[in-house]
């Protein structure tokens, strides 16, 4: 960012597209502002914090096998989560934007329903009908499953939260997709398969990775839908969020913020690692 | 205060004039709510009464841990009325509470107490009658996690000092009975309220273990014939107590008032509000009138685990007796 400052000012800097739109130093400026005080500084607070026992006290804390097994259940719960939510939001992203039935713009606006709804409500209602009680969880209870307050209960209350991420960054790519494309392809002899695997599918990849990525983000830091259906027992299906809420109850603020930088860390190779998968998928598709 | 002043030298007779009026802000602990609701407008009628002043009292509740920690950070209350003695030593420690705040006030600044009992499903099917009976193989019990209810912490302790009695003081013996208790619980909310939720609403579990408070709440709110209340052989003298923000009033020039605030919780009246919420009073008086409600008990009290300090570092610290419970070994 310093490296680049002085370079920041002149309408001819190199690195700049032209473009007929004036205020680029102002625009500039704030976003640089507005992403600093929004995130660099809240994440460079919290990476100041785990460091009162030194290095040493830092890795204590987030090799203790309780942390691990808490990080293992909310990553895993999280990708397990967000891969279904793609495959289950691909249908539904499908069905919305490729078919004109009779009650479509009322479940179009259900999608979003979990974006709004309050986390809290959610968990309150996936605890009440997946309980041994509930609607779902009685009769799952005769086939011996059991979802509430334990790990599966974690994955169902992702999969609920996630689901509108894939559905929503899906829907404009499949709306944009001209059928012509498809015609041409039956008019040239293919089949549904290849139709589906040689042009829809590559167009969609990159989207695909996008939801699963913004899925995957938002379920493993999932604190709020997640505690009132996970049974939180330590070791077993006790989520990342809640070591840290316990550590702050513990007036245990460099653990916390350990445990916290962990997640971080964990989150940022994993979205690492779907963007390079997002940019080698377009370069391939380019060609 | 500096305009009423003024108005006092200006013009003498007005300076018998209604004060301004006056806010203050309790900050509490999840089941107290409707506690306070009743007596905030007790005291704000008596305040008025006697001194001309109305007063308006804001209530804040949440986990008793979270409420002290967001004291900590800043919150501006002006009494403090938490769950459990470690809370307000946290703020005392940081220098906004005078250290000697628990005896500024009688009973160990706790105006009124509570202890930890069983609540069970109508006509007690698992036959649950004392602390043995928990470990009894197919007994589900559901309680908070220690580490983030105050509740929870005084119910692993009515369980410790159980067992240490059984065990004839030893109290390595006895937390291998507490462990015991604790295998048989197969969901760990996070308070109070959470784990009341579970065992009523979802229908997990054959006993709650917890707040005598929350359980003679729980059975008003679920209608008669549904949940009975179980008293062990014996059990923890739970002391909820409550101190005024010495930083916060002092700045904000409220200490009388905030210190009434908190008197007034002795009074007769108020003792009796307690009752009726489901508080054990302090007052003999009171607490005759509702002998039958609290029927007297067999309790210790947090001194036998030399204080809150001591306790909170030897079972509820991290790598405490409590974590080692869920150690893989």
């Amino acid at each position: 960012m310093v490296a680049l400052a002085p370079t920041a000012g002149p309408p001819s800097a190199p690195w700049r597209e032209p473009s007929a739109l004036p205020g680029f130093s102002l625009a500039f400026g704030f976003t640089l502002f507005y992403l600093g005080l929004m995130v660099v500084l809240p994440l460079a607070a919290l990476a100041a914090k785990p460091w009162e026992h030194g290095v040493a006290g830092f890795f204590e804390v987030v090799t203790a096998p309780r942390t691990l097994a808490a990080l293992r259940l909310s990553f895993l719960a999280a990708a397990a989560a967000a891969a279904a939510n793609v495959a289950l939001g691909l249908l539904t992203a499908w069905v919305l934007s490729r078919y004109d039935f009779p009650g479509r713009r009322i479940a179009d606006a259900l999608v979003d329903l979990p974006f709004a709804l309050p986390t809290a409500v959610a968990g309150i209602a996936l605890a009440a009908l997946y309980g041994p009680n509930g609607w779902i969880g009685e009769a799952l209870a005769h086939l011996g499953v059991k979802v509430a307050y334990t790990p599966l209960g974690v994955f169902v209350a992702l999969l609920a939260v996630g689901l509108p991420f894939v559905v929503r960054t899906l829907q404009p790519v499949l709306e944009d997709l001209d059928a012509a494309w498809e015609e041409a392809a039956v008019t040239l002899g293919a089949g549904r398969w290849t139709i589906f695997a040689r042009i829809i599918a590559p167009v969609l990849a990159p989207a695909l990775i996008a939801g699963f990525a913004l899925a995957f983000a938002r379920g493993a830091g999932e604190y709020g839908s997640v505690i009132f259906i996970a049974g939180n027992m330590p070791m077993v299906s006790e989520i990342a969020p809640l070591v840290i809420v316990t550590k702050l109850e513990g007036y245990d603020y460099a653990g916390a913020a350990a445990v916290g930088v962990a997640m971080v860390v964990i989150s940022m190779v994993a979205l690492a690692v779907t963007n390079g998968a997002q940019i080698a998928l377009a370069r391939r598709t380019r060609r | 205060m500096a305009v009423s002043g003024a108005a006092a030298l200006a013009a003498p007779a007005l300076a018998r004039a209604a004060p301004a009026p006056a806010t203050l802000l309790n900050v509490s602990y999840d089941p107290t709510r409707e506690l306070y609701k009743d007596y905030n407008a007790l005291f704000a009628a008596d305040w008025l009464r006697r001194t001309g002043q109305s007063v308006h009292i804001n209530q804040s509740h949440d986990g008793s841990g979270k409420q002290a920690r967001a004291v900590v950070d800043g919150l501006a209350a002006d009494v403090v009325t938490l769950a459990l003695a470690y809370d307000i030593d946290q703020i005392a420690a940081r220098g906004l509470i005078a250290p000697n705040w628990q005896s500024r006030l009688p009973f160990n600044s706790s105006p009124y107490t509570s202890t930890i009992v069983f609540l069970v499903r109508k006509g007690n099917p698992k036959r649950i009658h004392d602390w043995l009976d928990l470990v009894k193989p197919g007994v589900q019990i559901v309680t908070p996690n220690p580490k983030t209810s105050g509740g929870a912490r005084w119910a692993y302790l009515a369980a410790l000092a159980f067992a240490r009695r059984h065990n004839g003081g030893d109290e390595n013996r006895g937390l291998g009975f507490v462990r015991g208790v604790y295998k048989n619980v197969p969901v760990l909310d996070t308070g109070s309220r959470g784990a009341t939720t579970t065992f009523v609403q979802r229908g997990i579990g054959d006993v709650l273990l917890g707040w005598e408070n929350e359980a003679l709440l729980a059975i008003d709110e679920a209608g008669p014939g549904k949940l009975e209340v179980v008293r062990p052989s014996m059990s923890i003298l739970a002391e909820p107590p409550v101190s005024v923000v010495d930083k916060v009033v002092d700045k904000k020039g409220v200490r009388p008032l905030a210190t009434a605030y908190l008197r007034g919780l002795y009074s007769e009246a108020a003792q009796d509000l307690a009752a009726r919420r489901h508080y054990r009073p302090r007052s003999a008086t009171v607490a005759a009138r509702y002998v039958a409600k609290f029927p007297p008990l067999d309790l210790v009290s947090i001194a036998s685990f030399g204080g809150w300090g001591r306790a909170q570092a030897r079972h509820f610290a991290d790598g405490g007796s409590f974590d080692k419970i869920y150690q893989p070994r």
